[in-house]
């Protein structure tokens, strides 16, 4: 991990009407960090990851994601970041093959570059024998595994993940984070958003928000010393409902 | 027997959901179908709620026939599905007023059943279901299913998607109804909930795997069982996985869980196998396996 961040907020905060979603956040992500983010339904957090990835302006506040500003770059942030959420947006008419082919177009990829990316996802997925299935008749597991790739597609300097392992096995919930750490480990941040909170103990840094507040950040040791609690589980029943 | 389930099997095309399913859950039991996405759960839901008829075996309900006695069935039993399935244009309460009136009751009949979850949404009764927050919708459709007195429960998923917190409190509302004498059966992905049931069936590609209490499940797991940390996770991952010995390596919150091939292992080995691919702050310890554990061996 390097001490450069990749993402940076201060005082971000989002309003509807008389309701405020995000209050007033800041925190910092740093290259290749593995960043937890954390909260009860309805905290905040997809509002939050909204203006981050440069969907949502924000009410007040500034944030710089990718070096860029969320107000003024917004369509750079877009194209230097991967989000993938729990409902991935694969095309089930399509094939593996055109899936990735089309993904990498709408990044804007060179027709070289796509095929050499597929080539080497699909050898890396395991892939080579359903290139030209359809993907609806590929198991959830692998349609994530393929899902998360195609957020790495263009390359990214962060993958945003809202909840990837929603309903998947236990086998493969681990083998998902497997994958993780290995971006992490070729330098891409990851930030992720789960309700599993054993793979919250798989995190650099967690934060978790309350009510539109960030309320804890830190590493799961040193959450679980600072509330004497065990696990990230106990942690965050601390924490979320005040 | 509140529900009897003998050598059902299910099919889609060749799609084979459900492959000789037996078991049974007794009066006021609390029974936890626990598997992933696609195991086979929310079909035998459908089957043993009547809204879908099985290829082969047989099941009743509160000594009801699925298929002969299906209108008496759908009388006694309560069906909360995955998919939120109230009507959104309707408010909490018209919501509850029609499910009331649809079984021939009323909301003031079997209020006592309901009412420490209803009065969490009460003050949002003339609100549309459709703008309720996940929480809410998911007490609201509890409430609904409960509001006809069924003697026996099916929750799919309740729990699917939901925080730590709210899960906690569903779950204690489930304790709760248990003591009113209703059998539950409920199906879920967190392992954790698990241990929060009187007996549980790990369900996987519509067979079942183990059925036993929480407490017991856990026996069936055959290694000795090991928590191993280092000041690189990544690392030890894959280094642990590259060791000629290992059995199975899971990362598993912060320690990953490892056993190991021989009968005889001694730590101390992986422990300067671990030195040599440079990781530091070594510490490797026996643990006790989880219902988790348990589940990944058994599918295997």
């Amino acid at each position: 991990m390097s001490t450069e961040n990749v993402i940076e907020a201060k005082n971000l905060t989002k309003k509807f009407g008389d309701f405020t979603a995000v209050n007033k956040i800041t925190f910092n992500v740093k290259q290749g960090e593995i960043f937890g983010f954390l909260g009860a339904n309805g905290a905040g957090k997809t509002t939050a990851i909204k203006m981050l990835i440069g969907i949502s302006s924000p009410t007040s506040g500034d944030a710089n994601v990718a070096g860029f500003d969320i107000y003024k770059n917004a369509e750079y942030i877009k194209k230097n970041i991967g989000y993938m959420s729990q409902k991935f947006a694969l095309y089930d008419d399509l094939t593996v093959k055109e899936n990735i082919t089309f993904y990498g177009g709408i990044y804007g990829l060179s027709r070289k570059r796509i095929k050499e990316k597929r080539c080497q996802l699909v050898e890396e997925l395991g892939l080579q024998e359903v290139t030209n299935e359809l993907v609806s008749s590929l198991p959830l597991g692998w349609k994530q595994k393929l899902a998360f790739s195609v957020t790495l597609l263009h390359d990214p300097k962060i993958i945003f993940l809202d909840e990837p392992t929603g309903g998947v096995d236990p086998i493969t919930r681990r083998q998902f984070w497997e994958m993780i750490y290995k971006t992490a480990n070729k330098g891409t941040t990851v930030f992720v958003t789960t309700h599993y909170m054993d793979e919250a103990e798989y995190c650099d840094r967690v934060s978790i928000m309350v009510n539109g507040k960030i309320e804890a950040l830190n590493t799961p040791k040193e959450l679980k010393e600072q509330y004497k609690v065990d696990s990230m589980n106990d942690v965050f029943l601390k924490l979320a409902r005040g | 027997m509140s529900i009897l389930i003998k050598h059902i099997s299910k099919s889609f095309k060749d799609i084979i959901a459900l492959k000789d399913v037996s078991f049974e859950v007794n009066k006021g039991e609390l029974f936890g179908l626990i598997g992933p996405d696609g195991a086979g759960k929310t079909t035998l839901f459908r089957i043993l709620t009547t809204l879908l008829i099985a290829d082969k075996g047989k099941a009743t309900i509160a000594n009801f026939d699925a298929i002969a006695d299906y209108k008496k069935i759908r009388n006694s039993v309560g069906y909360m599905p995955g998919k939120f399935s109230l009507y959104p244009d309707l408010t909490v309460e018209e919501n509850l007023e029609f499910f009331a009136t649809i079984f021939g009751t009323t909301i003031e009949e079997n209020y006592n059943l309901i009412e420490d979850i209803y009065i969490q949404i009460e003050p949002f009764k003339k609100r549309r279901a459709g703008k309720l927050s996940g929480g809410m919708k998911q007490k609201l459709a509890l409430c609904c299913a409960l509001i006809h007195k069924p003697k026996v429960l099916f929750l799919d998923e309740p729990t699917t998607g939901v925080d730590p917190v709210s899960r906690k409190e569903f779950w204690e509302m489930l304790k709760r109804l248990q003591k009113k004498d209703i059998t539950i059966l409920v199906s879920t992905p967190y392992m954790d909930e698990a241990a929060l049931c009187d007996r549980i069936a790990l369900i996987q590609y519509g067979e079942i795997l183990e059925i036993d209490s929480p407490q017991n499940i856990v026996k069936h797991f055959p290694k000795k069982l090991y928590n191993v940390s280092a000041n690189k996770m990544y690392e030890l991952i894959e280094s642990l996985k590259n060791y000629e010995h290992q059995y199975s390596v899971y990362p598993f919150g912060e320690f990953v869980h490892y056993t190991d091939q021989r009968d005889h292992f001694n730590p101390k080995e992986l422990q300067q196998y671990l030195e040599t691919n440079n990781l530091k702050n070594i510490t490797i310890e026996t643990t006790n396996p989880t219902i988790e554990d348990t589940f990944m061996e058994l599918a295997k």
